[in-house]
């Protein structure tokens, strides 16, 4: 049996770093676990960011040096059959401001539960494939932590649904991916009774504009081996800037493209146990933080 | 193929149901009933003011009679109003009709936030002072600080007050019956308020309209032009709505504006423009700090930002006089490096590093920082939002606010002396291992602002409203334990503060005591 692979670098966290927010993952690749294969595994990411956009001007604030965000994220995808996937995020994260006074953060984000099925496979010309894979992501926080002390805050509180439509083309070797998800973003309250966006607002809820997060993987796949370069972009239909020396707030436009390279391997000695790694570097953003991310993670598949 | 339609159509489903979750977010007073005045408070007229000499300081004319053609134009155009309203002024009018002071107070309130963000440094590390001569420069002109912000709310709130008194001797002198008592056609058009037997000369609506209009261009010259939109707007719907007719709307646009000009007069002579004070004053404190043995306050932000408003104390006060302030300052705080203090800063410490749910609640819920309308506003909010319940008439709805941001005012100039005269060192200058759950506001820590402020309000709120008066002194508690477990107040400085702002409080309860208006 073709042994079927996973790839498990979360655009998300990545892209999510709205100031350093890292988020469930969703899932952007076109690799499917294969029929009663189980993938379970976890994620260390560390991102951090010296400069960051109030709304499109890029700054430093010396009042917290670098913000950094770290976090371990446990994972785990079951294959149901060779074309419908069952997977599940949890991350834990911790912040921290290495100038000024701010108070780190840390706790269990939000829970990321996602069906992911491969719908369509093609094959074009003698060596190339396409698939095409929906998803359907739905997430929500695991706990009731503080989203409205950004850039310390772990989340942003939402609970999320989203639809996802991945193209992957591969010949011999080289594959392509080019991913989407449109990210519905429910309301969030905050501690407060009263916030002023360009507006004042009595209340203590938020409306959340939704997302669209892309991404492009270019890159080699092999049984054992898959390198990539990626590009990723989020991007938010709303929202407002951050005004001039103001406090970040959960409903800001954020937007950011990240460029980067991913790997993952299957060790020779033990087939069944995966490595992965990863470098993201933010190029353009709105309303968040430059960050640099880096990634390792380790993921055991057993055939059930 | 069939694969692809039905995922397809699932996630368009699945996609519509999402969207059709309305995203509706909207504010707790959008929908507030029309005002309905249980008391009309015919003798308002006579009720104490604070700056007005008599009433009928300023003339109001009598209205023409309302069998001169004049009049008859006057209802003509409400009547033409009414017959085309479209929902966007129907709107307006629901809007208007909660009270007039409660949504300028709301205007007032999303100004504050507006402004309240501190400059950011110059290229060479220093930080530039924003100018009321050009206040759309950066940086805009005003930065509304909490005192900055409670001056603000004093001077609008009380000269709201005192224009209202004059308004309300004026419409029982002339007794001009509305509108909608005089003419069937506009009292059946008049559905979106509640009818009284209130005369209408002048109009109340736009007493307030020029009362703000005018005190705006003092406190906020860079929103003149927004201000006056809202001040046209006001007044219209008040004509529309069918309660004031053009005359009475003009007799008291002109009303509010003279009245105004008694407080932009006090206010430009009140120190608060020399508040800010000048690098020979920032030094100073520090020397004599120094010179006592003592710990000196300094910034905590990088580059290190000059103290807030420094000679704040030094404004003259509503309730009470210059004297006064300097009598209420309590005794001095445990001096950096005494036993007690490091059993307070322990104290800190202990909280932030065990910071829980509940606290960082509380922390963030009375956090009232950059970019919020400031803890004044605050307690502004908490208080018009129960006001709106109590049925006043718009004169005793203004009363009650006035008394209120005059202590919040003085509370705020009582609080300034006593922190610059003791110049105390935040927790953090003390033990830099103290991270802070918000930030550190930019001024020595004794005694908290919040717990004055708030054991200000509560007093004085405790007084107007007695059933609510233990859950405000609940909040008042919260809210100066929020500054001890956030990290960036001593115990001391918080139980110091409520008691120095219930002194406060105690002569807004005097004054109420004696305006006339019980």
């Amino acid at each position: 049996m073709k042994k079927k692979t996973i790839f498990r670098l979360s655009s998300a966290v990545m892209l999510s770093l709205a100031f350093t927010l890292a988020k469930g993952q969703t899932v952007d690749d076109a690799i499917m676990m294969g029929k009663k294969q189980w993938c379970s595994g976890f994620t260390y990411m560390h991102s951090s960011w010296k400069e960051y956009w109030e709304g499109t001007t890029k700054r430093e604030n010396k009042n917290l040096g670098t913000v950094t965000t770290q976090s371990v994220m446990f994972m785990t995808n079951y294959g149901i059959t060779d074309k419908l996937n069952v997977l599940a995020t949890v991350p834990y994260i911790w912040t921290d401001a290495s100038a000024g006074t701010l108070h780190g953060m840390k706790g269990f984000q939000d829970i990321d539960l996602d069906v992911k099925y491969e719908f369509y496979t093609t094959k074009i010309g003698k060596k190339g494939k396409l698939n095409l894979i929906g998803l359907l992501g739905f997430s929500t926080p695991l706990q009731n932590y503080e989203n409205d002390f950004l850039p310390m805050s772990i989340g942003l509180g939402s609970t999320n649904l989203s639809g996802r439509l991945t193209v992957d083309y591969q010949r011999g070797i080289f594959f392509a991916t080019l991913s989407s998800a449109y990210v519905f973003r429910s309301d969030v309250s905050v501690d407060r009774s009263s916030y002023y966006t360009d507006q004042i607002h009595y209340t203590n809820n938020v409306d959340m504009p939704n997302q669209l997060n892309s991404n492009l993987f270019v890159g080699i796949r092999k049984p054992n081996l898959t390198v990539q370069a990626t590009v990723m972009n989020m991007y938010t239909f709303g929202g407002t800037d951050i005004r001039k020396n103001d406090m970040p707030f959960v409903s800001n436009q954020m937007n950011g493209t990240s460029v980067g390279g991913h790997v993952k391997y299957f060790l020779p000695f033990v087939t069944n146990l995966e490595l992965i790694g990863g470098a993201d570097f933010v190029i353009a953003g709105r309303n968040m933080g430059q960050s640099q991310t880096y990634t390792a993670g380790l993921y055991y598949i057993l055939s059930l | 193929m069939k694969n692809i339609f039905f995922s397809f159509s699932g996630l368009i489903c699945l996609m519509l149901v999402a969207t059709s979750c309305q995203k509706d977010v909207s504010n707790r007073t959008s929908n507030l009933p029309a005002m309905q005045a249980s008391n009309n408070d015919t003798v308002a007229g006579t009720w104490r003011t604070v700056l007005l000499s008599r009433p009928d300081s300023f003339a109001v004319a009598a209205p023409v009679p309302t069998a001169n053609p004049l009049y008859a134009a006057d209802l003509f155009e409400i009547k033409a109003l009414q017959k085309s309203l479209t929902g966007d002024q129907a709107n307006s009018v629901k809007y208007w009709s909660a009270g007039a002071v409660l949504r300028w107070n709301e205007i007032l309130r999303g100004l504050v936030a507006k402004y309240n963000l501190p400059v950011v440094q110059s290229p060479d590390g220093t930080y530039a002072i924003p100018s009321a001569a050009n206040p759309l420069a950066y940086p805009l002109f005003p930065f509304t600080n909490p005192p900055y912000a409670a001056r603000a709310y004093g001077y609008i709130a009380a000269a709201q007050y005192d224009a209202l008194v004059a308004c309300w001797y004026y419409k029982m002198k002339y007794k001009r019956a509305a509108p909608y008592k005089f003419d069937s056609t506009i009292a059946a058009n008049s559905k979106f308020i509640n009818q009284t037997d209130l005369p209408s000369y002048p109009s109340e609506a736009a007493v307030l309209a020029g009362v703000n209009s005018e005190m705006m261009k003092l406190l906020f010259p860079g929103e003149i032009g927004n201000i006056q939109l809202k001040a046209d707007e006001a007044e219209q719907a008040a004509i529309m709505s069918g309660a004031a007719t053009r005359a009475d709307i003009n007799a008291g646009d002109a009303l509010g504006r003279q009245v105004a000009q008694l407080f932009i007069a006090r206010a430009r002579g009140d120190n608060a423009g020399k508040a800010v004070g000048t690098p020979t004053d920032w030094t100073n404190f520090v020397t004599i700090c120094t010179g006592q043995g003592l710990t000196p306050w300094y910034s905590l932000e990088t580059p290190q930002r000059p103290p807030m408003l420094p000679l704040f104390g030094k404004v003259k006060p509503f309730l009470f006089d210059s004297a006064t302030v300097v009598g209420l300052r309590p005794g001095p705080p445990p001096g950096v490096g005494s036993d007690q203090m490091n059993k307070d800063v322990a104290e800190v410490k202990n909280y932030i590093d065990h910071p829980t749910r509940e606290n960082i609640r509380i922390v963030q819920f009375w956090a009232d920082g950059v970019g919020t309308y400031t803890p004044p506003g605050h307690w502004n909010a908490i208080a018009a939002e129960d006001f709106a319940r109590q049925h006043y008439s718009e004169v005793r709805f203004a009363r009650n606010m006035a008394l209120l941001n005059m202590t919040e005012m003085d509370a705020a100039i009582v609080c300034w002396d006593v922190k610059y005269h003791y110049f105390n060192p935040r927790p953090t200058q003390v033990d830099p291992s103290i991270k802070t759950l918000t930030g550190i506001p930019n001024f020595p820590a004794y005694i908290s602002g919040h717990s004055t402020f708030s054991g200000a309000a509560a007093t004085i709120l405790g007084y107007i409203l007695p059933d609510n008066a233990a859950k405000y002194e609940a909040m008042a508690e919260e809210a100066g334990l929020s500054r001890l477990v956030g990290g960036i107040h001593y115990r001391v400085d918080c139980e110091a503060g409520l008691a120095v702002g219930k002194n406060v409080g105690n002569y807004a309860i005097l004054r109420a005591q004696n305006d006339g208006a019980n």
